[in-house]
Protein backbone atom coordinates (compact mmCIF):
# COMPACT_ATOMS: atom_id res chain seq x y z
CA UNK A 1 0.00 0.00 0.00
CA UNK A 2 1.39 3.40 -0.88
CA UNK A 3 0.46 6.55 0.94
CA UNK A 4 0.11 9.91 -0.76
CA UNK A 5 1.43 12.79 1.32
CA UNK A 6 0.06 16.24 0.84
CA UNK A 7 2.69 18.56 2.27
CA UNK A 8 1.51 22.13 2.82
CA UNK A 9 3.70 24.96 1.53
CA UNK A 10 4.43 28.14 3.51
CA UNK A 11 3.68 30.38 0.52
CA UNK A 12 0.19 28.91 0.20
CA UNK A 13 -0.79 29.42 3.86
CA UNK A 14 -2.33 32.42 5.56
CA UNK A 15 -2.31 33.43 9.22
CA UNK A 16 -5.57 32.44 10.87
CA UNK A 17 -6.19 29.54 8.49
CA UNK A 18 -7.63 26.40 10.12
CA UNK A 19 -5.65 23.20 9.81
CA UNK A 20 -8.46 21.03 11.15
CA UNK A 21 -9.69 19.52 14.36
CA UNK A 22 -10.14 16.17 16.05
CA UNK A 23 -11.68 14.63 19.10
CA UNK A 24 -9.63 12.25 21.29
CA UNK A 25 -11.41 9.76 23.55
CA UNK A 26 -9.45 8.97 26.73
CA UNK A 27 -9.92 6.02 29.07
CA UNK A 28 -8.12 4.84 32.21
CA UNK A 29 -6.59 2.12 30.02
CA UNK A 30 -5.07 4.84 27.83
CA UNK A 31 -3.43 6.39 30.91
CA UNK A 32 -1.96 3.03 31.95
CA UNK A 33 -0.60 2.58 28.42
CA UNK A 34 0.90 6.06 28.45
CA UNK A 35 2.45 5.43 31.88
CA UNK A 36 4.12 2.29 30.56
CA UNK A 37 5.24 3.83 27.28
CA UNK A 38 6.66 6.98 28.89
CA UNK A 39 7.94 5.64 32.20
CA UNK A 40 5.86 8.16 34.18
CA UNK A 41 4.26 6.04 36.89
CA UNK A 42 3.02 8.84 39.14
CA UNK A 43 -0.03 7.21 40.86
CA UNK A 44 -2.19 10.33 40.35
CA UNK A 45 -2.60 8.99 36.80
CA UNK A 46 -3.93 5.53 37.73
CA UNK A 47 -4.89 5.31 41.42
CA UNK A 48 -8.15 7.02 42.48
CA UNK A 49 -7.48 6.91 46.21
CA UNK A 50 -4.00 8.38 45.79
CA UNK A 51 -5.28 11.12 43.46
CA UNK A 52 -8.10 12.22 45.77
CA UNK A 53 -5.70 11.94 48.74
CA UNK A 54 -3.52 14.69 47.25
CA UNK A 55 -6.51 16.93 46.62
CA UNK A 56 -7.29 16.12 42.98
CA UNK A 57 -10.86 15.49 41.79
CA UNK A 58 -9.80 11.96 40.79
CA UNK A 59 -7.38 10.29 38.40
CA UNK A 60 -6.10 12.83 35.86
CA UNK A 61 -4.40 12.41 32.50
CA UNK A 62 -0.65 12.98 32.27
CA UNK A 63 -0.09 16.50 30.95
CA UNK A 64 2.32 14.86 28.54
CA UNK A 65 -0.43 12.52 27.32
CA UNK A 66 -2.56 15.55 26.44
CA UNK A 67 0.37 17.37 24.85
CA UNK A 68 1.54 14.28 22.95
CA UNK A 69 -1.86 13.34 21.59
CA UNK A 70 -2.80 16.94 20.70
CA UNK A 71 0.20 17.33 18.39
CA UNK A 72 -0.92 14.41 16.20
CA UNK A 73 -3.19 16.82 14.35
CA UNK A 74 -0.06 18.76 13.37
CA UNK A 75 2.03 15.68 12.45
CA UNK A 76 -0.69 14.44 10.12
CA UNK A 77 -1.31 17.86 8.59
CA UNK A 78 2.43 18.40 7.97
CA UNK A 79 2.76 14.98 6.32
CA UNK A 80 5.92 14.15 8.31
CA UNK A 81 6.10 14.03 12.14
CA UNK A 82 9.74 15.17 11.91
CA UNK A 83 8.54 18.49 10.46
CA UNK A 84 7.57 19.54 14.02
CA UNK A 85 10.81 21.26 15.04
CA UNK A 86 9.55 23.12 18.13
CA UNK A 87 6.56 22.33 20.33
CA UNK A 88 5.64 23.91 23.62
CA UNK A 89 2.73 24.33 26.00
CA UNK A 90 1.69 25.35 29.46
CA UNK A 91 -0.49 22.97 31.45
CA UNK A 92 -3.30 25.03 32.93
CA UNK A 93 -6.09 22.65 33.95
CA UNK A 94 -6.03 18.95 34.80
CA UNK A 95 -8.02 16.51 32.63
CA UNK A 96 -9.94 14.21 35.02
CA UNK A 97 -10.61 10.81 33.44
CA UNK A 98 -13.66 8.96 34.78
CA UNK A 99 -13.45 5.22 35.39
CA UNK A 100 -15.46 3.66 32.55
CA UNK A 101 -13.77 0.26 32.78
CA UNK A 102 -15.93 -2.47 31.27
CA UNK A 103 -17.96 -0.09 29.12
CA UNK A 104 -17.40 1.37 25.66
CA UNK A 105 -17.58 4.93 27.03
CA UNK A 106 -14.74 7.44 27.12
CA UNK A 107 -13.66 8.68 30.56
CA UNK A 108 -12.83 12.08 29.07
CA UNK A 109 -12.79 13.69 25.64
CA UNK A 110 -10.07 16.08 24.48
CA UNK A 111 -11.03 18.40 21.62
CA UNK A 112 -8.10 19.69 19.56
CA UNK A 113 -8.19 22.33 16.83
CA UNK A 114 -5.35 24.13 15.09
CA UNK A 115 -4.86 27.36 13.19
CA UNK A 116 -1.87 29.05 11.60
CA UNK A 117 -0.54 31.53 14.17
CA UNK A 118 2.49 32.86 12.28
CA UNK A 119 4.47 32.30 9.08
CA UNK A 120 8.19 32.77 8.47
CA UNK A 121 8.89 32.53 4.75
CA UNK A 122 12.66 32.96 5.19
CA UNK A 123 12.92 30.11 7.69
CA UNK A 124 10.31 28.06 5.80
CA UNK A 125 8.28 27.54 8.95
CA UNK A 126 4.68 27.89 10.05
CA UNK A 127 3.55 28.16 13.66
CA UNK A 128 0.41 26.21 14.43
CA UNK A 129 -1.52 27.36 17.49
CA UNK A 130 -3.53 24.58 19.09
CA UNK A 131 -6.70 25.03 21.09
CA UNK A 132 -7.11 22.07 23.45
CA UNK A 133 -10.32 21.77 25.44
CA UNK A 134 -11.80 19.12 27.74
CA UNK A 135 -15.14 19.36 29.53
CA UNK A 136 -15.51 22.94 28.28
CA UNK A 137 -12.20 24.16 29.73
CA UNK A 138 -8.94 25.04 27.99
CA UNK A 139 -6.49 22.51 29.41
CA UNK A 140 -3.40 23.72 27.51
CA UNK A 141 -2.33 27.31 26.99
CA UNK A 142 0.19 28.65 24.49
CA UNK A 143 0.24 25.25 22.78
CA UNK A 144 2.37 26.13 19.76
CA UNK A 145 4.05 23.88 17.22
CA UNK A 146 6.56 25.25 14.74
CA UNK A 147 6.55 23.18 11.56
CA UNK A 148 9.24 23.23 8.88
CA UNK A 149 7.62 23.09 5.45
CA UNK A 150 8.74 23.38 1.85
CA UNK B 1 11.38 20.28 53.80
CA UNK B 2 11.97 23.34 51.64
CA UNK B 3 13.50 23.51 48.19
CA UNK B 4 17.22 24.09 48.21
CA UNK B 5 17.81 27.49 46.49
CA UNK B 6 21.38 26.45 45.66
CA UNK B 7 19.97 24.09 43.02
CA UNK B 8 19.96 26.94 40.51
CA UNK B 9 22.85 26.56 38.09
CA UNK B 10 23.46 22.95 39.02
CA UNK B 11 24.16 20.47 36.18
CA UNK B 12 24.04 16.70 36.00
CA UNK B 13 26.28 15.20 33.29
CA UNK B 14 25.16 12.54 30.83
CA UNK B 15 25.33 9.29 32.77
CA UNK B 16 23.42 6.60 30.90
CA UNK B 17 22.67 5.79 27.29
CA UNK B 18 19.09 5.48 26.04
CA UNK B 19 18.82 3.16 23.03
CA UNK B 20 15.92 4.15 20.78
CA UNK B 21 14.25 0.95 19.56
CA UNK B 22 11.64 0.48 16.84
CA UNK B 23 9.18 -1.23 19.17
CA UNK B 24 9.52 1.59 21.72
CA UNK B 25 8.74 4.16 19.03
CA UNK B 26 5.68 2.11 17.99
CA UNK B 27 4.58 1.68 21.63
CA UNK B 28 4.96 5.38 22.43
CA UNK B 29 3.21 6.35 19.18
CA UNK B 30 0.23 4.11 20.02
CA UNK B 31 0.17 5.53 23.56
CA UNK B 32 -0.28 9.10 22.23
CA UNK B 33 -2.74 7.86 19.59
CA UNK B 34 -0.40 8.67 16.72
CA UNK B 35 -1.25 6.98 13.44
CA UNK B 36 1.30 8.44 11.02
CA UNK B 37 2.94 5.51 9.18
CA UNK B 38 6.47 6.96 9.67
CA UNK B 39 6.21 5.78 13.31
CA UNK B 40 5.26 2.22 12.36
CA UNK B 41 6.58 1.23 8.91
CA UNK B 42 10.26 1.55 8.03
CA UNK B 43 9.38 1.97 4.34
CA UNK B 44 7.15 4.94 5.14
CA UNK B 45 9.93 6.58 7.18
CA UNK B 46 12.63 6.03 4.55
CA UNK B 47 10.27 7.34 1.84
CA UNK B 48 10.33 10.65 3.75
CA UNK B 49 14.13 10.60 3.82
CA UNK B 50 14.63 9.26 7.36
CA UNK B 51 17.12 6.56 8.27
CA UNK B 52 14.58 4.53 10.27
CA UNK B 53 11.28 4.89 12.16
CA UNK B 54 10.72 8.47 13.33
CA UNK B 55 9.85 9.16 16.98
CA UNK B 56 6.74 11.26 17.73
CA UNK B 57 7.38 14.97 18.59
CA UNK B 58 7.16 14.40 22.37
CA UNK B 59 9.14 11.12 22.52
CA UNK B 60 12.16 12.94 24.00
CA UNK B 61 10.19 13.29 27.25
CA UNK B 62 11.31 9.74 28.10
CA UNK B 63 14.95 10.79 28.06
CA UNK B 64 14.26 14.20 29.61
CA UNK B 65 12.31 12.76 32.55
CA UNK B 66 15.05 10.20 33.21
CA UNK B 67 17.46 13.13 33.42
CA UNK B 68 15.03 15.06 35.66
CA UNK B 69 14.87 12.05 37.98
CA UNK B 70 18.50 12.68 38.94
CA UNK B 71 17.46 16.05 40.38
CA UNK B 72 14.15 14.92 41.90
CA UNK B 73 15.79 11.90 43.55
CA UNK B 74 18.81 13.90 44.74
CA UNK B 75 18.34 14.04 48.55
CA UNK B 76 19.95 17.51 48.50
CA UNK B 77 17.17 18.93 46.30
CA UNK B 78 14.37 18.74 48.89
CA UNK B 79 11.79 17.87 46.20
CA UNK B 80 8.84 15.68 47.24
CA UNK B 81 7.77 13.97 43.98
CA UNK B 82 4.21 13.46 45.23
CA UNK B 83 3.84 17.25 45.38
CA UNK B 84 5.13 17.91 41.87
CA UNK B 85 2.86 19.40 39.19
CA UNK B 86 4.04 19.76 35.58
CA UNK B 87 3.64 23.44 34.66
CA UNK B 88 5.11 23.78 31.19
CA UNK B 89 7.10 21.86 28.60
CA UNK B 90 8.97 22.62 25.38
CA UNK B 91 10.77 20.49 22.81
CA UNK B 92 13.20 22.00 20.32
CA UNK B 93 14.34 19.42 17.79
CA UNK B 94 17.72 20.00 16.15
CA UNK B 95 17.17 16.86 14.09
CA UNK B 96 14.58 14.05 14.25
CA UNK B 97 15.01 11.17 16.71
CA UNK B 98 15.02 7.89 14.80
CA UNK B 99 15.26 4.21 15.75
CA UNK B 100 18.85 3.18 16.29
CA UNK B 101 19.86 6.46 17.96
CA UNK B 102 21.88 6.14 21.16
CA UNK B 103 20.89 9.18 23.24
CA UNK B 104 22.38 10.83 26.30
CA UNK B 105 21.11 13.85 28.22
CA UNK B 106 22.79 16.57 30.24
CA UNK B 107 20.51 18.22 32.77
CA UNK B 108 20.77 21.89 33.73
CA UNK B 109 18.78 23.57 36.49
CA UNK B 110 18.04 26.96 34.92
CA UNK B 111 15.69 28.43 37.51
CA UNK B 112 14.48 28.03 41.07
CA UNK B 113 11.82 30.49 42.20
CA UNK B 114 9.98 30.41 45.52
CA UNK B 115 6.18 30.42 45.13
CA UNK B 116 4.14 30.52 48.28
CA UNK B 117 5.45 27.67 50.41
CA UNK B 118 6.66 25.83 47.30
CA UNK B 119 8.86 26.49 44.32
CA UNK B 120 8.88 26.59 40.53
CA UNK B 121 11.89 24.74 39.14
CA UNK B 122 12.91 25.03 35.48
CA UNK B 123 15.19 22.40 34.00
CA UNK B 124 16.74 22.00 30.56
CA UNK B 125 17.89 18.70 29.10
CA UNK B 126 20.40 18.86 26.25
CA UNK B 127 19.97 15.60 24.38
CA UNK B 128 22.70 14.26 22.11
CA UNK B 129 23.07 11.22 19.88
CA UNK B 130 26.37 9.43 20.25
CA UNK B 131 28.36 9.14 17.05
CA UNK B 132 28.85 5.55 15.87
CA UNK B 133 32.43 5.28 17.16
CA UNK B 134 31.42 6.69 20.57
CA UNK B 135 28.33 4.49 20.75
CA UNK B 136 30.40 1.34 20.22
CA UNK B 137 32.99 2.47 22.78
CA UNK B 138 30.41 2.20 25.59
CA UNK B 139 28.62 4.39 28.09
CA UNK B 140 31.88 5.43 29.71
CA UNK B 141 32.39 7.90 26.88
CA UNK B 142 28.80 9.22 26.98
CA UNK B 143 29.86 12.55 28.46
CA UNK B 144 33.01 13.11 26.44
CA UNK B 145 32.85 11.23 23.11
CA UNK B 146 31.81 12.51 19.68
CA UNK B 147 28.12 13.36 19.64
CA UNK B 148 25.48 15.32 17.74
CA UNK B 149 22.90 17.71 19.23
CA UNK B 150 19.42 16.19 18.79
CA UNK B 151 17.00 18.06 21.04
CA UNK B 152 16.74 20.65 23.79
CA UNK B 153 13.84 20.16 26.18
CA UNK B 154 12.79 22.58 28.89
CA UNK B 155 10.38 21.82 31.66
CA UNK B 156 8.99 23.70 34.63
CA UNK B 157 7.64 21.85 37.62
CA UNK B 158 5.74 23.37 40.49
CA UNK B 159 6.54 21.76 43.81
CA UNK B 160 3.54 22.56 45.99
CA UNK B 161 4.26 23.65 49.53
CA UNK B 162 2.43 22.32 52.58
CA UNK B 163 -1.26 23.19 52.43
CA UNK B 164 -1.13 24.11 48.71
Amino acid sequence: MSTEYFAPKVAELTVGQDIGSRSIDVTRTDLVKYAGASGDFNPIHWNEAFATGVGLPGVIAHGMFTMGSAVQLVSDWAGDPAAVVDFQTRFTKPVPVADTTGTADAGAVIEVSGAIGALDADAGTARVDLTVVSAGQKVLMKAQAVVRLA
Amino acid sequence: MTINPDLQGRSYPAHEVYDVGREKIREFARAVKATHPAHFEVEAATALGHRDLVAPPTFAIIVAQRADAQLIEDPASGIDFSRVVHADQRFIHHRPIVAGDRLVAELHVDGVRAMGGGAMITTRAEIFALAAETASAGAGDAATGAREAVATTTSSILVRGEGQ
